[in-house]
């Protein structure tokens, strides 16, 4: 028979000999199934890469066109080539892939820097828009379209068979303004913040009247009638969802923030307790039919301040950039994803009359929407929104793939018209990308729209925005009238006595706002500074700040110049003390020579040594040792001197301060990689 | 309680105050204001400082003593119902055709300049038009507490004078204050919303 070894190294051989020939030993194989879904994926998320890249390549191109157009456009064209190729179109938008992997990405960097104080300010104002702006959006398109093709002479009985519930349940999937969209085209256009506020919370908050909606008429789309008693749980329902969702995700926000209270150690996996807290806050809602969005929107908010506090400076960088990263992938994959998707022929059924009248219902229903509310809510308002801000708020209600995504959910049993609706979705999508967001931005600049202000905030701003909010509070209290700045000085107060006590680590806890932000303004100062090229600090204020990086109990220690501080003394003191050796060294050598050259020691030599010039060690001056020894000098940059230790320690330490400042941003200090380069930039 | 004149605000006073501060529901206030400790029902229009420091809430308000001193016209211990709604005035909201009017003879009370200007009094006690760093100094010991050493307090104080500070005198004057703070909404964040 075939020797052992030829049956060792011959595995897929097999060991019957008879009739099959002995393969040759694969040298290169091909094995594409093994890797094939994550190679896919890897596929398309550098397809994706390289086509934002592209863009930005193109400076003019991008200035008109938003870039989730182009992205749709990329899209149609690698669907049209893999079907010009016969392949069959990957069904790659699918509802689980979509809200499972590309959605959360994306919220939880919304959520995780939501700015706060303009969205509470302005919360009424939202959850109106969001919610009763949405609930008449759907009724009415719904109500409208059903109305359409039952008049509608044209195909008779292909519309006639659609009845109201599923017309109301297409109405309520197309009435959601999208977050996704809102934020592409939203970024570009650098709106001022409440307008951006306005609309974007809104597309958040809209997402528990959406759930609801869906579900409600879902179910009872089978049963075929709906009761008053379904719309009283259909009221129920959506509070539930609404604040269940908040509820969720405000305990996983906590759970993070308090995790991340005994991280200190193990700071390289702080960021991983972030993302996969909210993560879970979304899954845990969406098990419960709950509202996943405002559950990661709260999971972020609630554990932002906390966790901030918390983690290292480092972790903070790497959540901010790693969320902007994934959010910034998955938004190009989804408009990617919605042209191959359009490109795929099977799930289109185009019908004229329906695709029209959703378009120019959804245009309607809207500008009605808007003003009407804006109406209302006038008047409730301090500043009131001008008839510009309801003009872009109106024109801002666009839609996405949220909306593709839930009409691809549909069940085609209880909806034989899915490809219709799916087509009129996608119709509308389109109108709204590329007809509104190419010409929003135009818009903005002919209605000299107010723009976003790009300064940040300064520190007067800071100190006396919180002096005012504690006169405001104050006069409030006087009228007796418990108003928006009495309860958040109430909510601040119990934050700072209880909440904050439980979920910051050390002496954080007790740090007042305005401390808090000082030292983050003077960092960021200060790392700019260095980046600049090590320039001359600015004057007395940041001095005075730096000596408190010295450790006092009364002051709390500013985490990470605190770090620095202690790990760069000790190396600007190994340093120190290995140049003292090697200049001792030489000193004594020297003396040695010339105590044997000059008998007489009337001159004894001391040793120079100037630390600040770049050949510090070598560089060595002969000076009058007795001299200096009876006048110690004062000037700190002049270099070192021989002097007894415990003074050169002191001196040392002062020199080191104002070393200090210029390694104030120095990334990480590893004593051994610093020792032979020289010590000053 | 100290001595109180209970008088009842006659109608020419409260057609003054109407004009004087723009309220036109002036004569309900009493009625809104008896709900806190500060009146007696109506027919009580003149307040001492005690009135106002039993409103618990003011107490732990850091800016609190300030507040109160500001309702009181220089030096005097009484403020009357007139004088009240004055310094009241200056939190009602801006108005849309407010904005327009260029020929009022003069500004309302509640523009925003002097709002601001409200604002810049509590911060100057000693009313020379411009905040020290001293005066600085105590308002921000006053809103953040004890545990901050004296020395990080004054390089805050340092740097937010060196921020708002133009024409070099070391402190902030009133033009000063309204630049720094020309990116704030003051028009919404210092008004209360009932007061039309």
């Amino acid at each position: 028979g075939l020797p052992h070894a030829a049956d060792v190294t011959n595995h897929h051989a097999p060991t019957n000999e008879s009739g099959h020939q002995k393969k040759p030993f694969p040298v290169l194989d091909l094995n594409y199934e093994h890797v094939q879904t994550p190679f896919e994926i890897s596929l398309w998320v550098l397809l994706a890469s390289l086509m934002k890249l592209g863009f930005h390549l193109i400076p003019r191109v991008s200035n008109i066109v938003p870039e989730s157009c182009l992205l749709i456009v990329v899209g149609l064209l690698v669907g049209g080539l893999i079907r010009l190729a016969g392949e069959e179109v990957p069904p790659v938008m699918n509802a689980e892939v979509f809200f499972l992997c590309l959605l959360p990405p994306i919220i939880l960097d919304a959520g995780y820097f939501l700015p706060i104080r303009p969205f509470m300010e302005n919360l009424g104002t939202i959850l109106m828009f969001a919610v009763v702006g949405t609930l008449w959006n759907a009724f009415f398109i719904g109500g409208l379209l059903f109305a359409v093709c039952q008049i509608n002479p044209g195909y008779p009985l292909e519309l006639h068979q659609l009845e109201l519930l599923p017309c109301l349940l297409f109405g309520s999937i197309i009435s959601a303004v999208d977050p996704v969209a809102v934020l592409a085209v939203f970024e570009e256009i650098h709106i001022n913040e409440l307008l951006h506020i306005l609309v974007f919370g809104e597309s958040l908050l809209n997402d528990a009247v959406t759930v609801v909606l869906y579900h409600l008429f879902e179910e009872y789309a089978g049963a075929g009638t709906v009761t008053v008693l379904d719309g009283f749980l259909g009221i129920m329902s959506f509070l539930v969802v609404a604040l269940g969702g908040v509820l969720v995700g405000a305990i996983y926000g906590l759970l993070a923030a308090f995790t991340s209270r005994f991280t200190s150690h193990m700071r390289v996996i702080e960021p991983l307790f972030v993302f996969v807290y909210s993560y879970m806050a979304y899954l845990s809602a969406e098990m419960f039919h709950l509202s996943g969005i405002m559950a990661l929107i709260a999971c972020g908010a609630v554990m932002k301040p906390y966790v901030e506090a918390n983690i290292s400076h480092k972790s903070h960088t790497t959540i901010k950039y790693f969320l902007k990263m994934w959010s910034s992938v998955s938004e190009t994959l989804i408009f990617i994803f919605l042209g191959v998707a359009t490109v795929d022929g099977k799930h289109h059924s185009w019908n004229w009359v329906f695709v029209t009248a959703t378009v120019i219902l959804c245009l309607v229903a809207r500008v009605m929407g808007v003003v009407g509310l804006t109406y209302i809510i006038n008047k409730f308002r301090i500043v009131k929104l001008t008839t510009k801000d309801q003009f872009i708020i109106a024109y801002g209600g666009l839609r996405g793939a949220i909306a593709f995504s839930l009409g691809f959910l549909l069940d085609e049993v209880h909806f034989p018209k899915k490809d219709m609706f799916l087509t009129a979705i996608i119709t509308v999508i389109f109108f709204t990308v590329f007809v509104q967001g190419m010409t929003i931005k135009p818009l903005v600049e002919l209605l000299a729209v107010k723009k976003k202000q790009e300064a940040k905030r300064s520190i007067n701003e800071e100190i006396h925005t919180q002096f005012l909010d504690h006169l405001l509070t104050g006069i409030e209290d006087i009228c007796g009238h418990y108003g928006h700045h009495h309860w958040k000085d109430k909510l601040n107060r119990f934050n700072k006595k209880y909440v904050k006590r439980c979920l910051i680590a050390g002496d954080r806890c007790e740090e007042p706002q305005l401390i808090a932000f000082y030292h983050k303004m003077e960092m960021k100062q200060a790392i700019e500074l260095v980046e600049k090229g090590g320039a001359k600090m600015p004057a007395i204020p940041s001095t005075v700040s730096m000596q408190n990086i010295q450790p006092k109990k009364a002051v709390p220690q500013e985490r990470m110049l605190g770090q620095l501080s202690k790990g760069k003394e000790e190396e600007i003191r190994n340093i120190l003390r290995t140049n003292l050796q090697r200049t001792r060294q030489r000193v004594k050598q020297l003396c040695y020579s010339l105590t044997v050259m000059k008998p007489t020691a009337d001159d004894v030599p001391t040793i120079h040594v100037d630390l600040a010039s770049p050949q510090s060690p070598d560089s060595v001056n002969l000076v009058d040792e007795l001299k200096k020894k009876s006048e110690p000098t004062s000037d700190a940059d002049e270099g070192l001197v021989m002097r007894a230790p415990s003074q050169n320690r002191s001196e040392e330490s002062d020199r080191e301060q104002q070393k200090l400042m210029r390694c104030l941003s120095d990334p990480g200090p590893n004593a051994d990689e610093d020792e032979d380069e020289p010590f000053l930039p | 309680m100290g001595s109180r004149a209970s008088t009842l605000l006659r109608e020419e006073e409260i057609e003054e105050i109407k004009k004087e501060t723009g309220c036109k529901l002036c004569q309900n206030a009493p009625l809104y204001l008896s709900q806190t400790s500060i009146t007696n029902p109506v027919f009580n229009s003149v307040f001492s400082r005690e009135d106002f420091q039993r409103i618990p809430e003011l107490a732990i308000n850091p800016l609190g003593d300030r507040i109160i001193n500001a309702f009181f016209p220089e030096g005097e211990d009484q403020v009357n119902f007139r004088g009240f709604m004055r310094t009241l005035a200056h939190f009602r909201p801006i108005e849309d055709n407010e904005k327009n009017k260029n020929a009022a003879p003069s500004e309302p009370l509640n523009s925003r300049t002097n709002k601001l200007l409200f604002a810049f009094r509590l911060y100057d006690l000693d009313r020379d038009d411009k905040i020290s760093r001293d005066e600085l100094l105590q308002v921000l010991r006053m809103m953040v507490g004890v545990n901050i050493s004296d020395e990080q307090l004054g390089s805050i104080a340092d740097r937010t004078i060196q921020e708002a500070d133009t024409n070099g005198d070391n402190s902030i004057s009133f033009n000063e204050f309204m630049k720094v703070l020309e990116k704030v909404d003051v028009e919404q964040k210092m008004s209360i919303r009932f007061l039309h």
